[in-house]
C-alpha cells in the first residue's frame, strides 16, 4: 500500500510542475492550452538529442544519470521553451489580436497534434529512454522501494516549487507576473509591459512541463503521445486545485498522482487517465472552484 | 474510377453529418465540443451491439434492424452528451473543451479494455449493412450506403435549417451573442445550450452509426482525436455557423485528406509510411491554422449580423 | 515626492516646463473605442502646473474617454496630446509612468489579490530598488495611516473607501507630476468623500498637477482651480471653480436644474 503511495508522489510531483505552467498560462492568457503537453514532450526529446551527444559522463552516484545528462537536460528545457514562444507568435498572438472568437483552445488542440506528429516525423513512433543503464530500486522505509532517480524526481520538484514561490513573492518581474495575472489592464495603466510579461510566463511554464518530461521520461519512458496522455491528468490537477491558483495546481497535480497509482490495485492500470477525468467530473460537479480556487 | 468516387463521397457524406452536429454546437451555440470522437465512438459502437451478430463473450447479437441502430446510436450518444453536460454547461466555456476531451479519452480507453462491451482492440465486425443481400456487388452496395448517408445528410441539414429559423433558433443565436440581455428576458441559458449539445452529439453518433454499418468493422483505433481534429477542421475551414458550410467543408477537407494519403502512399517508400501519416497530419493542421489566421470565417462561413460599430465576429483585422 | 526637491518622472530627466506651458494639453483631440463612433468630437482643455483641474458633464458625455485617451488606453483619430509640451501620441499606454503621468481608474484599480504593500511596490515600478523607495513609502503612509496598519492585507479585502485610497496611493507611488482620477468620489459615503477631496489638495501641495473626472460636481469643484464642462464630446464651458459653481448654466447641463450649483 506504501508503494503505491510513493508511486502516486513521483507521479504527483511530475504532474504538479506541468500543472503549475498550465495554470499559470491560463492566469495571464484565460484559454486553456492544450498543447501544454507538448512543451513535456519536447523537453524529454530535445534533452534525447543533447544526452547523446554528451553521453560517456559517468552516472552521480544512485542516479543513473551524469553531469553530461543535466547538462543537455537544461538545453532541452530551454528549447522546449523557446518553442512555446515560437508558437505564441505564430499562432496564438495573431488569435489574440484579431477579434475572432474561434478561438485558441481549437488551434491550442491543433497545435498539439501537429507537434505530436512533429516528432513522429522527425524521430519516430517508438519509446525511447535516456539510457540502458538499469535503475536499482532500494528500500527506502520498509514496504516502499524506490530508485534513486525517483528520489530525484521528488526533490527536484519541490526545489523547484520552493524556487518558484520565492521568485513570485520575492521579485519585481514575478510581483508583476502576478499583477498581470490579477488583472491585466490595471498592469498595463502601473506601467507593466504586459507583453513582456505574456512571454516571461510563457517561458516559465514550458519551462516547468519541460523539466515534468525531462523527468518523466527518465522515470517512466520517451514516446510522442506522452505529453498528451497526461494533459488530462494536468487539467484535472488544475481544476482540482483551482485553475488560476499555482499551490492549487501543486495540490491537485499530488492528488491526482495519488489517486492514479492507488487506483491500480483496484481497476487495473489500464484505466488510470479514466480515474483523473473521474474526480475532475466529480469536481466540477459539487465543487467547480477547486481546492484552493477563488471563491468569486 | 466511378467506383471510388461512390466510395470517397459515401464516406465523405458521413463526415459531413457528423459536421453539421458540431455545427449545432459550436457555430450556431459556441459550445467547444473536443470530443467529436468520442460520440462518434458512442454511436458506432451502440449501432454494432444493437443491429451486429452475435458476438463471443461480448454484447451484442440482438440483429436488429437498421432504423433502430440509428435511433439507439442517436440515444447513445445523446444520453452521454446530457451527463457530461449538465455540471459543465453551467461553466466558462473552457471548462466543455476539457471536459469533452477527457470524455472522448475515457470512452476510447473503455471501448480498448471493456473486452465484455465492445471487443476490446478486436473490435467489433461484421456489422450489417441496410438490407443485406439484396445488392451484390460493391459499387451497388456501396451507391445504396452513399444514397443513404446523403439522405441522412440532407434530413439532418432540413432539419436544422428549420430548427435554426425557429424561435427556438433566434433564442440560441442572442444567447451567443450577449448571454446577459437574454437571460434578462427570462430565457435560461443553461437548457438551450443543454439542448443544443445533446441535439448535436446524437448527430454525430447517427454518423457513428452510419459509419460502423459502411466499414463493417470498428475497433477503437478509427476514434483517435486525429478525427475531431478533421472534423473540426472540417468545420472551420467550410465556414461556421453555416450549414453549406459544414457540408462543403466536409468535402473539401476529405479530398485533401485522401489526397494527400494517396500521394504519401505512392511517393514514399514503405518504411517512410508512419512519417507520411504524420506528414499528413501536419498538412492538415498548417490548412486549420491558416485558415484561423488568414480567413477565419472559412470558404463560406457566415458575415455576422451585429450592427455597424460593433465588434464584428468573422472578419479579421478590423478593429 | 519629497517637498524642496522636484517632482521627477520616472525615469527621464524633469523636463523644465517653459514659461506659461502647460503640463498636459489636449487640443481638438476626436477619439473613440470604434472608428464609427467618436465619443470625443474635438475637445481641448490644458492644466497648468500644480493646478487642480475638474472635468464635469453628464454620463455619456465622454469624461472617462477623454481620461483614457490621454492614458493611451483609446484610439485617438486626430488631435494633440502633449505632456510637458511633449506628445504623448505615440507613447504606448504602459509607458505613460516613465513619462511622469499616472491614471488611477473609476473601477478596478487595485490588485485585488495582491497586499497593500505589493500594489505600492508594483507602483513604485523601477524605483523599487532604489533609494528613495523607503521615502516615497513613507510618504504615503503619511498621507493615508490607514493604508500602514493593512499594509499586508490582500487590497481586495479592504473597504470602499481604503481600496480607492490604495489605487491613488498606488499612483502616487510611481512619481508621477500629472496625476489623473477618474471619478473617484464613486460608490464613496458623503464623507468619504471630502476626506478623499481633501487629500487631493494635500497631494497637490506636494508638487502634483492633478485633472480629476467627476459626476459629483460640487464636492470637486470646491478644490479645484478650474473646471471643464463637457457634454456630446466637446468642452462646453471653461472657467474658474467658483464661478462654475455659480453658474446657472452649469446646473441646467448637469441637473436640469434652473439654478446653480452652489
Amino acid at each position: 500500500m506504501m508503494q503505491y503511495v510513493a508511486n502516486g508522489v513521483v507521479l504527483g510531483a511530475t504532474l504538479a510542475l506541468g500543472a503549475i505552467g498550465l495554470t499559470l498560462t491560463y492566469n495571464i492568457l484565460r484559454f486553456a492550452n492544450f498543447a501544454h503537453g507538448e512543451f513535456l514532450t519536447f523537453g524529454a526529446y530535445f534533452t534525447l538529442v543533447f544526452a547523446a551527444f554528451f553521453a560517456g559522463a559517468a552516472p552521480i552516484g544512485p542516479l543513473t544519470f551524469g553531469w553530461g545528462f543535466l547538462l543537455a537536460a537544461v538545453i532541452g528545457l530551454v528549447l522546449s521553451a523557446l518553442l512555446a514562444l515560437v508558437l505564441d507568435r505564430l499562432l496564438f498572438r495573431r488569435l489574440r489580436r484579431s477579434d475572432v472568437t474561434v478561438t485558441l483552445v481549437i488551434a491550442s488542440f491543433g497545435a498539439s497534434l501537429m507537434l505530436r506528429n512533429v516528432v513522429v516525423f522527425v524521430w519516430s513512433p517508438r519509446p525511447e529512454y535516456f539510457s540502458r543503464t538499469i535503475a536499482v530500486s532500494r528500500e527506502i522505509v520498509p514496504g516502499v522501494r524506490m530508485t534513486g532517480d525517483e528520489l530525484f524526481v521528488v526533490a527536484l520538484t519541490a526545489a523547484l516549487m520552493l524556487a518558484l514561490h520565492l521568485f513570485l513573492t520575492r521579485s519585481s518581474l514575478g510581483r508583476s507576473m502576478r499583477a498581470v495575472s490579477d488583472d491585466p489592464s490595471l498592469a498595463r495603466v502601473a506601467g507593466i509591459d504586459v507583453q513582456a510579461m505574456i512571454r516571461w510566463t510563457w517561458f516559465i511554464g514550458a519551462g516547468l512541463a519541460a523539466v515534468a518530461g525531462i523527468l518523466f521520461g527518465l522515470t517512466v519512458q520517451i514516446s510522442p503521445e506522452m505529453g498528451f496522455n497526461l494533459i488530462l491528468p494536468m487539467f484535472a490537477a488544475t481544476i482540482l486545485g483551482g485553475i488560476g491558483s499555482i499551490y492549487g495546481a501543486v495540490v491537485g497535480g499530488l492528488i491526482i498522482g495519488l489517486a492514479q497509482e492507488l487506483s491500480v490495485p483496484l481497476i487495473g492500470a489500464a484505466y488510470k487517465p479514466a480515474v483523473a477525468f473521474t474526480l475532475m467530473f466529480l469536481i466540477l460537479l459539487v465543487y467547480p472552484q477547486g481546492i484552493l480556487g477563488d471563491r468569486s | 474510377m466511378l467506383s471510388y468516387l461512390v466510395f470517397f463521397l459515401a464516406q465523405a457524406s458521413i463526415f459531413a453529418v457528423v459536421c453539421l452536429g458540431l455545427n449545432l454546437q459550436w457555430g450556431y451555440t459556441g459550445l467547444f465540443n473536443i470530443g467529436v470522437a468520442g460520440f462518434f465512438l458512442v454511436g458506432a459502437y451502440a449501432f454494432a451491439i444493437l443491429c451486429g451478430p452475435e458476438y463471443p463473450m461480448q454484447l451484442g447479437g440482438r440483429g436488429l434492424p437498421f432504423p433502430v441502430g440509428l435511433l439507439g446510436a442517436a440515444l447513445a450518444s445523446g444520453v452521454v452528451a446530457f451527463v457530461v453536460g449538465i455540471p459543465t454547461l453551467r461553466l466558462r466555456e473552457d471548462y466543455l473543451a476539457i471536459v469533452t476531451i477527457g470524455i472522448a479519452t475515457t470512452l476510447h480507453l473503455v471501448a480498448l479494455n471493456a473486452q465484455w462491451l465492445t471487443g476490446g482492440s478486436q473490435g467489433a465486425s461484421g456489422i450489417p449493412r441496410p438490407l443485406p443481400g439484396l445488392l451484390d456487388t460493391v459499387l451497388a452496395r456501396n451507391a445504396l450506403m452513399l444514397g443513404l448517408s446523403l439522405a441522412v445528410v440532407l434530413s439532418v441539414y432540413a432539419g436544422l435549417e428549420a430548427m435554426v429559423r425557429s424561435p427556438w433558433g433566434r433564442v440560441l443565436k442572442a444567447i451567443r451573442e450577449d448571454e446577459t440581455a437574454a437571460s434578462s428576458l427570462g430565457k435560461n441559458a443553461f437548457l438551450f445550450r443543454l439542448q443544443a449539445f445533446v441535439i448535436g452529439s446524437s448527430i454525430m453518433g447517427i454518423g457513428g452509426a452510419l459509419y460502423a454499418s459502411f466499414v463493417g468493422f470498428v475497433s477503437p483505433e478509427d476514434f483517435q482525436p486525429i478525427l475531431t481534429f478533421q472534423v473540426w477542421t472540417m468545420l472551420i475551414v467550410g465556414g461556421s455557423g453555416n450549414n453549406k458550410g459544414a457540408v462543403l467543408g466536409a468535402l473539401v477537407m476529405w479530398a485533401v485528406w485522401t489526397l494527400s494519403g494517396t500521394l504519401a502512399q505512392q511517393l514514399l517508400p514503405p518504411g517512410l509510411q508512419v512519417k507520411g501519416g504524420a506528414a499528413q497530419v501536419i498538412l492538415i493542421g498548417l490548412v486549420l491554422m491558416v485558415t484561423l489566421v488568414v480567413r477565419p470565417r472559412g470558404l463560406i462561413g457566415e458575415e455576422a449580423e451585429v450592427s455597424r460599430g460593433a465588434v464584428v465576429e468573422g472578419a479579421p483585422g478590423r478593429r | 515626492m519629497s517637498t524642496g526637491r522636484e517632482p521627477a518622472g520616472a525615469d527621464r530627466p524633469p523636463r523644465r516646463a517653459s514659461r506659461g506651458e502647460p503640463a498636459l494639453e489636449v487640443r481638438d483631440v476626436v477619439a473613440g473605442y470604434v472608428p464609427e463612433a467618436d465619443i470625443l468630437r474635438g475637445v481641448s482643455l490644458r492644466v497648468r502646473e500644480r493646478e487642480i483641474v475638474t472635468v464635469l458633464g453628464p454620463n455619456g458625455a465622454g469624461k472617462s474617454t477623454l481620461i483614457k485617451a490621454i492614458a493611451g488606453l483609446v484610439p485617438v483619430r486626430s488631435g494633440s496630446i502633449r505632456l510637458f509640451g511633449e506628445s504623448l501620441l505615440a507613447v504606448p499606454a504602459h509607458r505613460m509612468v516613465s513619462h511622469g503621468l499616472a491614471y488611477v481608474p473609476q473601477t478596478g484599480n487595485v490588485f485585488a489579490r495582491l497586499s497593500v504593500r505589493e500594489n505600492l511596490e508594483i507602483g513604485a515600478g523601477a524605483h523599487r530598488a532604489s533609494g528613495g523607495f523607503r521615502d516615497d513609502l513613507d510618504r504615503v503612509y503619511e498621507l493615508f495611516p490607514r493604508l500602514a496598519e493593512r499594509r499586508r492585507q490582500a487590497a481586495g479585502t479592504l473597504s470602499g473607501g481604503e481600496r480607492q485610497m490604495v489605487a491613488v496611493a498606488r499612483a502616487l507611488m510611481s512619481r508621477p507630476r500629472v496625476l489623473m482620477l477618474d471619478e473617484p468620489s464613486a460608490g464613496l459615503s458623503p464623507l468619504l468623500v471630502a476626506i478623499l477631496f481633501a487629500k487631493v489638495r494635500e497631494v497637490r501641495e506636494l508638487g502634483l498637477t492633478i485633472l480629476v473626472v467627476e459626476q459629483n460636481a460640487r464636492a470637486a469643484l470646491a478644490v479645484s482651480d478650474r473646471g471643464y464642462v463637457l457634454a456630446e464630446g466637446r468642452e462646453q464651458i471653461e472657467g474658474g471653480a467658483g464661478d462654475l459653481l455659480a453658474d446657472p448654466e452649469v446646473g441646467a447641463l448637469y441637473l436640469g436644474a434652473r439654478r446653480a450649483l452652489a
